[in-house]
């Protein structure tokens, strides 16, 4: 009972603090504010990079030609070897009669050309599509598949795929790099606006050391009162991040120059960053006053 | 054992200045006592070090049972319980009404409103401010001010009061009330101790008083006065 209304009290008067110290509590704000609209640009902007790299990833395929003359019972021990490699997320296989139908499918040359080509005469060659699960593990299960006796040719952007994983890693890293520097400059920032409001108040914290508030007495209002400006200082980034990019995702039905580059659909990926935002924002908002107010506490 | 006990006490800060030398002194309990003593004699800091807002170089300091020098910082909130303090500047929550001030005091140990609402009411009437409850500091005269600090340093019922120059800021007339108030606080049985440079009250109160000059203990009155120092 005690406990419950000590925290009753330290809630209220948390609450009423920020609007006492109104001017105060308005630059704490702002400077939650603004920090966090940019975090949350970077979260979109990160979060996007790594949606198109993931689906440019997801794209990449091995595709393992079979001898031409290959029987249907050794197709079927190819799959079972396949099934053995590590690292194979998926694998289907495609018959040369698939090919050509699908060719024919595409284009009125290929129509015009294969549509005579019967069983005996068709020049393709059946394949097995095969999806790894770590790009970067790509080269060696190539190897792998090359081992597989009756497979004559393994093919998959080699070189290229090489350069997209460099290059993606790279991104990757770059905007990673980017988001936790900022969360660390907006901890420093919004620390530091919290720490001037509340060196304004250092007497209203000598005063209650000097009535017999022990240090944590003291603290957990300060602490409520973070928790109140990360909340209120969160509003208008989420405000202004679910608006802005469902706006921009419904102008460009969801890609970006073209439909290789893909947006991240709102739903439920906006209720992520905002929790994201009010997170950072409560916890920011928190351990910034903590930190302050200690600064006050050592005599 | 006394209710305060100062032995050998030294305090020297760190940019190298003695404030206090060897101090010995045994305050009873419901004693009234004045410090007095030229500027920089080190009364100040006798009286922080009662509080623990300065802690001995050497010595021990035994206030109510708990050695001050030895309190780690974490812990002061244990003396300050055991205590109230009233300054010369009243140290108010000058955004807080004067029920607020003192009711603060209370809240942080948790007490439920009604009783808090008792306490306060009972100090405010104490100290002749029931009518004041919702002002807010700025709004009242300088002797109304400190008597809101005295009723928020008494309001927790501590057994000793340390009061540090209350008079100092305050006119002759509005001092004599102050006194008034402290003197029927004493006479409830809180030890006082008061720091002043005000030569009419030391005199006319005729209560034990310690003189303090260039850091030492000079003399120690039972019932002192300016003249005799």
């Amino acid at each position: 009972m005690k406990a419950f209304r000590i925290l009753i009290r330290n809630i209220r008067d948390a609450f009423i603090s920020v609007i006492r110290n109104f001017s105060l509590s308005i630059a704490s704000i702002s400077s939650i504010t603004i920090t966090l609209v940019v975090v949350s640009i970077s979260i979109l902007l990160t979060y996007n990079v790594a949606n198109f790299t993931r689906l440019v990833e997801e794209d990449v395929t091995i595709v393992a030609f079979l001898d031409k003359d290959v029987s249907p019972e050794r197709i079927l021990e190819i799959k079972d070897e396949l099934s053995k490699i590590e690292g194979i997320e998926s694998y289907i296989f495609e018959s040369k009669a698939d090919i050509l139908k699908s060719m024919i499918e595409t284009s009125d040359v290929f129509k015009n050309i294969m549509s005579n080509w019967d069983d005996t005469d068709n020049p393709l060659q059946d394949t097995y599509l095969i999806k790894v699960e770590d790009l970067h593990k790509i080269d060696g299960i190539a190897d792998q598949i090359k081992g597989i006796p009756n497979v004559s040719l393994v093919k998959y952007g080699e070189g290229v795929v090489q350069n997209l994983i460099k290059t993606f890693d790279i991104i990757r890293q770059i905007s990673i790099g980017i988001v936790a520097a900022l969360i660390i400059v907006t901890t420093f920032l919004i620390s530091n606006t919290i720490k001037l409001t509340i060196f304004a108040r250092k007497t209203e914290i000598s005063i209650m050391r000097l009535v017999g508030a022990s240090n944590i007495t003291i603290k957990i209002p300060f602490v409520f009162e973070g928790l109140f400006l990360g909340i209120i200082g969160s509003i208008i980034p989420i405000i202004a991040t679910v608006y802005s990019y469902a706006f921009l995702y419904d102008n460009f039905d969801g890609q970006v120059f073209s439909p290789f580059i893909k947006l991240v659909a709102p739903n439920p990926f906006l209720y992520v960053v905002s929790l994201m935002l009010l997170g950072i924002g409560i916890t920011v908002g928190m351990i910034g006053s903590w930190w302050a107010v200690r600064r006050h506490l050592k005599a | 054992m006394a209710q305060i006990e100062i032995k050998d006490v030294k305090k020297r800060y760190k940019t190298g200045v003695t404030a206090i030398y060897d101090l010995n002194l045994e305050i009873e309990k419901g004693e009234f006592v004045f410090i007095i003593g030229p500027t920089g004699c080190g009364k100040s800091t006798l009286i922080k070090m009662l509080y623990r807002e300065e802690k001995p170089t050497a010595g021990s300091i035994f206030v109510g049972g708990l050695n001050v020098a030895k309190l780690r910082n974490g812990s002061v909130y244990k003396l300050r319980r055991k205590i109230g303090v009233v300054f010369q500047d009243f140290k108010l929550l000058s955004k807080a009404t004067v029920y607020e001030n003192i009711a603060f005091a209370l809240e942080i140990f948790g007490l439920p409103k009604s009783e808090i609402h008792g306490k306060v009411i009972k100090v405010l009437d104490l100290v002749g401010l029931k009518h004041r409850a919702k002002n807010y500091p700025h709004q009242l005269s300088g002797g109304e001010q400190q008597r809101v600090a005295i009723a928020r340093a008494i309001v927790n019922g501590p057994k000793i009061l340390i009061c540090d120059e209350p008079t100092g800021n305050l006119d002759p007339k509005t001092s004599s009330e102050i006194m008034d108030v402290l003197t029927a606080i004493n006479q409830m049985g809180t030890t006082l101790i008061m720091v002043t440079h005000n030569r009419d009250i030391v005199e006319r109160m005729k209560k034990r008083t310690i003189l303090l000059d260039a850091g030492r203990l000079v003399k120690d009155f039972k019932e002192g006065t300016y003249e005799s120092v």
